[in-house]
């Protein structure tokens, strides 16, 4: 039998409808591979039984033929989505073994649409991150190597790129805040969709930003990526923030074997995303990115972020000013680990103190502080300011054109432990993909080629609010122009 | 503005004690908040806690629609200005007995702005109280302190419970008009049906910011007496604390502005201990929650069923009823009162149902601790027994005995009063001849007494008492008196 692993999830899922393959061979093909592939520390919890008891309950309805949508595809589940009998953690300490009585809305509607689950996959810790170095049960190492360093997958969703890109799921659930999807989409040579803010109920996901926290799939191609939003996707009434649309078929939007036409497509090219410094290589990409798109019958427009530059200090304001709020209810009270203190605040100190990890614990203070009386006005106030405009900025763009292409990162995956000393500069790992959830807007990181080094580099496409179809449709030209098909070599199965 | 005759006397002259109120009114609501927990007072400890109220890792609050429409109804109930735009915010703070670590409030942009309040004071006078807002907010849960020596337990029945805050200018300037305050409210609120107002359930407590000056002056330091929870303690509370703060004054201390917990046993005021006070509460609006956003049609929906309040209901009474505005105050107090009055009242003369009401049924409820709803005398029959003494059936005095026993336990509790007239024999005498022998004997019996009534006319009233107890009551008393007169040869 061939290798069942070396599938994507549209393949799988013909091969299963084909009967080439069971469902319970499938996910046992995976479940073989993820406990060969421990070096990688892509899992932090891993489900075997459970996988195996839904590939049943999948060949079952094969047999009946009563296929759902992702029938018998085994995939991994950030360990941010909360999953009912299954201990979830976002890889912080302070929720020590706690097993949700509940399930997440997104989880829950992948299960309904027949999915597996083989477990849950390491990010950084509560998703603050860009390298999954900050995780309570270490880092994630890229299944890419460079020079025989061990590289970050990216982050926070490095468990979930690391394992598509090393097949230890054929598709993973990954949450985007500042870009915690498409950086490590784009380090991992992976695709990795933030759909609109709205667009998935934020329900059952362990909160990070509430204003900017959205899940999306990481996949190996841009189909997968329709797949999985279809089944992503939903209205959800316990999430007001969360937006009564239609769902429609993503997939279906990819018209043909290639996704489609985008002849007359406006593609913009926002000016302000050449950085100073921008590696020439990273220069080269997105120039050849443009030349793809052109070819294809898009028309290219410039456009202008203007307030492109703030997004980085507004967003770092926000997204921890938030957290600061978000995560107070971990005081070791009601769940979680406790530390016992001398009173109920020594109580709280201590928790906190050791539940929390650095970079955490950094959050939370920038955030407190941003709060505080006298400092509000100054920092918080102002940043909603630089949101609002730097929403401004893409309305007016989207006057000019359909879709925007830009880089994903400012460069390629960089060695465990290079930036975990200098957050300043880890912070910048975000600088092409915050604004996109400043805005609200989706946006996709697709593969698109490789550096000097063979390590997989990225271009993003932003689309308009619930422009998922036009996105996908676009990245789905863009994937097929590129023609990635490099695979990290396997130097780490045991 | 009037003239203030409510001041405190200090040793360096008069004081003016000035008050606003802050109160936390439970909405009236089955679900909670922001969760569909049930409300319910007396549940077991946690046993009405949603994941929602539990805080738990990834729970979303989704605002109780119907929780907004009691707000806008309270809002116009209290004449407010209704904000079809609010936004929650988020009052950041750690308590074991607060889950989220925050409380879901509204800071900057409350559901309901300015508004206005009558109150009824001793003499008559009308005052109006400014209100300033009325925001929806989240309770806490509790903290037990007494179920282990060196533990506390949190209860969560309470946390997410949905209340309204309304906070009144500092209009006040006496004990007794915050009291009316408060007690107009309640009757408010009841009469919207938006909270039950029961001060000892703790659906409704007051903050009570207390500050004195002397008359003229700006405005004292306040000091914030939080969750008094009765409208005495509210009394004994600001009398304490007012005559706390002039003392300190005039002994050449300053008053601290601060939070301070009123302590029924010994009837005083203390600081809570800085710490419990300390907070930065780094307010900013709840990223979870959408601004709430309704139209101009919900509200005016809500105001197309709005029941009559207490002030028309007053004026009504005093207009239609000839009632005096002491009794149509008291009658329109609580909105069963008024019910209870107004079917009594149908087809009687309606000031001696009042007085019927006022007197008899009130005095009986406050004996026996009974709630109006539960009074074994109907309305109907109170209207009947008023009925049965204007056309001369039974006398007042008997009336009263007829009322006890319709009232009070025993085999006539509840029995119609004609029933009981006619089962007692307390039939009013009206019979002369009966009447005239009964005089006849009295002034038979008492030759020194007449001879005194020809001197003092006044007199007279002593045979009439005689006759009356003679009759057992019965007798129609102007008939007495008239015949006392002629046969005395006083008329």
């Amino acid at each position: 039998m061939t290798d069942l692993t070396q599938m994507n999830l549209a393949e799988a899922r013909d091969g299963l409808a084909a009967k080439e393959f069971s469902a319970v061979e499938l996910t046992q093909a995976h479940i073989d591979r993820v406990s060969a592939s421990a070096s990688l520390n892509a899992y932090v919890l891993e489900t075997p039984e459970k996988a195996l008891e839904m590939a049943a309950l999948s060949d079952a309805k094969i047999a009946a033929g009563e296929a759902r949508p992702l029938e018998g595809l085994p995939i991994g589940v950030k360990d941010l989505f909360c999953t009912k009998g299954v201990r979830t953690t976002a890889c912080s300490n302070i929720l020590g073994d706690f097993i949700p009585p509940y399930e997440s809305t997104v989880t829950q509607n992948l299960w309904a649409d027949g999915a597996v689950m083989l477990g849950k996959l390491n990010n950084d810790e509560f998703a603050m991150g860009s390298s999954n170095e900050t995780s309570r049960f270490g880092p994630v190492v890229n299944p890419w190597k460079a020079h025989g360093q061990e590289l970050v997958p990216g982050g926070s969703s490095g468990g979930s790129s690391a394992a598509v890109a090393a097949r230890l799921g054929i598709a993973a659930t990954a949450t985007d805040t500042g870009g915690s999807i498409r950086q490590p989409a784009a380090f991992t040579g992976t695709v990795g969709l933030k759909p609109t803010y709205g667009r998935c109920s934020r329900w059952g996901i362990v909160a990070f930003a509430s204003s900017l926290d959205q899940a999306g799939p990481i996949t190996h191609t841009v189909r997968d990526a329709a797949m999985m939003l279809t089944s992503m996707a939903s209205f959800d009434p316990r999430d007001t923030t969360s937006v009564e649309r239609d769902v429609p078929n993503y997939e279906a939007a990819l018209i043909g074997k290639g996704g489609g036409d985008i002849k007359g497509l406006r593609v913009g090219i926002p000016q302000e995303y050449r950085v100073d410094n921008m590696p020439a290589e990273i220069e080269k990409l997105w120039q050849q990115g443009i030349d793809w798109l052109r070819d294809a019958g898009a028309e290219i427009v410039d456009v202008s972020l203007p307030h492109t530059k703030y997004a980085l200090p507004a967003y770092y304001i926000i997204a921890p000013a938030e957290a600061s709020s978000n995560l107070a209810r971990y005081d070791g009270v009601r769940y979680g680990a406790r530390k016992q203190g001398a009173d109920i605040d020594d109580m709280y100190a201590q928790t906190r103190a050791a539940g929390f990890g650095d970079e955490v614990k950094r959050r939370v203070m920038i955030g407190t502080y941003a709060l505080s009386a006298g400092y509000y006005d100054a920092y918080y106030v102002k940043a909603l300011q630089v949101r609002r405009l730097i929403a401004e900025d893409f309305t007016k763009a989207y006057e000019k054109c359909d879709v925007l292409l830009t880089p994903t990162t400012p460069s390629a995956a960089f060695e465990i432990g290079k930036n975990v000393e200098d957050p300043l500069e880890m912070y910048l790992n975000d600088v092409f993909t915050v604004t996109v959830n400043l805005a609200g807007l989706p946006g996709i990181s697709v593969p698109a080629g490789l550096d000097a080094n063979g390590l997989p580099l990225g271009l993003q496409l932003i689309g308009q609010a619930f422009g998922e179809e036009t996105l996908l449709r676009t990245a789905s030209v863009l994937e097929e122009a590129a023609g990635f098909d490099a695979q990290p070599q396997d130097w780490w199965s045991a | 503005m009037a003239e203030n005759n409510n001041l405190i006397s200090g040793a360096t002259g008069d004081w003016e004690i000035v008050l606003g109120l802050e109160v936390h009114a439970q909405v009236a609501s089955n679900a909670k908040l922001f969760s569909g927990a049930s409300t319910e007072f007396g549940a077991e400890p946690n046993a009405q806690v949603s994941l929602v109220d539990a805080a738990m890792p990834g729970m979303l609050p989704v605002i109780n629609w119907f929780c907004v429409e009691q707000a806008v109804r309270t809002g116009l109930g209290i004449k407010a200005q209704i904000n079809n735009y609010s936004v929650f915010d988020r009052k950041n703070y750690f308590y074991p007995d607060l889950p989220q670590g925050y409380q879901i409030s509204q800071f900057q942009q409350p559901i309901v702005g300015e508004g206005a309040i009558e109150i009824d004071l001793a003499d008559g006078v009308v005052k109006e109280i400014g209100i300033e807002r009325l925001h929806l907010e989240q309770d806490a849960g509790k903290s037990l302190h007494d179920q282990h020596p060196n533990m506390s337990f949190v209860d969560l029945n309470r946390s997410g419970v949905a209340l309204m805050e309304i906070v009144s200018n500092p209009d006040m300037r006496s004990a007794a008009e915050a009291q009316a305050y408060v007690k107009k409210l309640r009757a408010i609120l009841r009469y919207l049906g938006t909270c039950d107002g029961n001060m000892e359930q703790g659906s409704m407590r007051a903050d009570v910011n207390v500050s004195v000056r002397k008359p003229g002056d700006a405005l004292g330091t306040r000091c914030e007496i939080k969750n008094v929870n009765s409208i005495r303690f509210i009394g004994q509370a600001i009398e304490y604390e007012a005559r706390r703060q002039v003392d300190l004054i005039e002994d050449g201390g300053v008053v601290e502005q601060q939070t301070r917990l009123f302590d029924p046993k010994t009837g005083e005021t203390r600081a809570m201990r800085s710490k419990e006070e300390a907070h930065d509460y780094r307010y900013f609006p709840d990223p979870d929650l959408l601004p709430l956003e309704f139209s101009q049609e919900f509200v005016d929906e809500i105001a197309k069923d709005l029941p009559e309040l207490p002030d028309d209901k007053k004026a009504r009474f005093i207009a239609d009823y000839g009632l005096t505005p002491y009794d149509a105050g008291v009658l329109v107090g609580e909105a069963e009162n008024a019910a209870f009055f107004e079917a009594a009242a149908e087809g009687q003369d309606a000031k001696a149902v009042a007085n019927m009401v006022i007197g008899s049924v009130f005095a009986g409820l406050n004996k026996a601790d009974l709630d109006i709803g539960d009074s074994p005398v109907s309305p109907a029959q109170v209207g009947q027994l008023v009925g049965l003494i204007a056309d001369d059936t039974v006398s007042g005095r008997s009336a009263k005995e007829v009322f006890e026993l319709m009232f009070e336990d025993g085999p006539d509790q509840g029995k119609d009063p004609a029933v009981i007239i006619e089962e007692k024999g307390l039939k009013q005498v009206t019979d002369t001849g009966a009447i005239e022998a009964a005089v006849d004997e009295v002034i038979a019996a008492n030759p020194d007494k007449v001879a005194q009534a020809k001197e003092r006319p006044k007199m007279a009233g002593w045979f009439v008492g005689q006759v009356m107890q003679a009759t057992g009551g019965k007798a129609n008393p102007q008939a007495v008196n008239q015949l006392v007169l002629s046969k005395l040869g006083l008329d």
